[in-house]
């Protein structure tokens, strides 16, 4: 018995240049946002974008983005519609405002699934929404796209670098490039994370502040770009990532 | 449509065994399919006549239908889901993505969306056969 959808996996992102993880290895680092951030930064520069929201069990990235009213297209598989210049993909268009209590396995399936039905079509960048950890979702999307780049997100705190440092062994002993760790919600000056990171070998992309606005640009796009977050961010992202 | 997705990658998962056990001619493609994804057997038959490629010009394409049997892990409950008391939305949803089933779902018996699905999800390749 063979499982057909995992021969198809790579012929949808064949024609997706860079496939970007946006991971970490505590929850509440700030990934959703700097994906959904990082993806509209990309968009804003001519660039061709999707994002998808792999964290199933807690989907964040569409009130981030303010996504209501919009459904993927079925076409000899599903299309996701365009979101703020984005080609959006999630789990809520099927589970709504409903909790999706899903176990490892569900999970693998969810994500085999829709890496196997959607057509991404042409895209310069495809941004996952990790969700934290290094289980299922994590070892299924380095199993399954192999050309996966891994962006690091983390915070000063040696609770959230500790298990940064775990991830970022993984991938290394697994030969997954990491593009580089971001350091998030910086308060004071500290060369704590970056003195880690450099002395990994891994490009320390620099640190964001932690912006006391944040909260009230979530789900306003326009806003979210203006704030210093997005501002920091995208000083990063011009400086470290281009085709 | 989603029928169109699941019919490529059966159509491309049976040409690269076929490549790998050197099969020249494809005779017979066994396929199982899951009573939980509702899957519409007129589209998915006639997306394969339509997607096959040479290799499979005189393969018959046998579909099997599996029943959705699903244990309770909380109590142990077995049972078999027909897709009743679904809406419309909610079927399509599942048809979409199965695993939706542990948002809709819940055991008949204690009422737990932790169950497993023990066959019955989704689409499965069983054989190939043909002449080398």
């Amino acid at each position: 018995m063979v499982d057909p959808r995992m021969v198809i996996i790579e012929e949808r992102l064949k024609e997706t240049s860079n496939v970007i993880a946006v991971s970490s290895g505590k929850g509440g680092v700030g990934k959703s946002l700097i994906a959904s951030t990082l993806a509209l930064t990309l968009a804003k520069k001519g660039y061709k974008v999707g994002l998808f929201d792999l964290d199933f069990t807690s989907p964040s990235t569409h009130i981030i983005l303010g996504v209501e009213g919009v459904r993927p297209r079925e076409e000899k598989g599903i299309i996701p519609p365009q979101v703020h210049g984005l080609k959006y993909m999630s789990i809520i268009y099927y589970s709504g405002e409903h909790a999706l209590p899903l176990r490892g396995a569900g999970v693998s399936n969810a994500l085999i699934e829709l890496l196997a039905i959607t057509r991404w079509g042409t895209l310069d960048f495809l941004v996952v929404d990790m969700p934290p950890g290094i289980s299922d979702a994590t070892l299924d999307i380095i199993r399954l796209v192999k050309r996966i780049k891994f962006l690091v997100v983390t915070t000063p705190s040696q609770l959230a670098f500790e298990t940064v440092r775990k991830l970022a062994s993984l991938l290394t002993e697994l030969e997954i490039p990491i593009i580089g760790v971001i350091e998030n919600m910086k308060r004071k000056d500290s060369l704590f994370i970056q003195q880690r990171v450099e002395g990994k070998g891994i490009t320390f992309w620099g640190e964001i502040p932690f912006d006391n606005k944040i909260e009230e640009a979530i789900g306003n796009v326009n806003g979210l770009l203006e704030t210093v977050f997005a501002r920091k961010l995208e000083e990063t992202v011009s400086k470290y990532l281009t085709l | 449509m989603h029928e169109w997705a699941l019919a490529e990658a059966v159509i491309s998962t049976a040409s690269e065994i076929a490549e790998k056990e050197g099969i020249k001619e494809v005779t017979e493609v066994k396929i199982k399919v899951g009573e939980l994804q509702q899957i519409e057997l007129d589209i998915l038959e006639f997306a394969l006549s339509q997607l096959k490629t040479a290799k499979f010009k005189n393969a018959r394409f046998s579909i099997e239908i599996v029943k959705a049997q699903l244990k309770c892990r909380v109590c142990s409950h077995q049972w078999i889901f027909m897709g009743e008391n679904l809406d419309e939305n909610t079927a399509e949803a599942i048809h979409f993505v199965p695993e939706i089933a542990h948002t809709y779902i819940k055991c008949p018996k204690c009422g737990s969306p932790d169950f497993e699905i023990l066959q019955g999800r989704g689409i499965w390749l069983e054989s190939i056969k043909g002449a080398k």
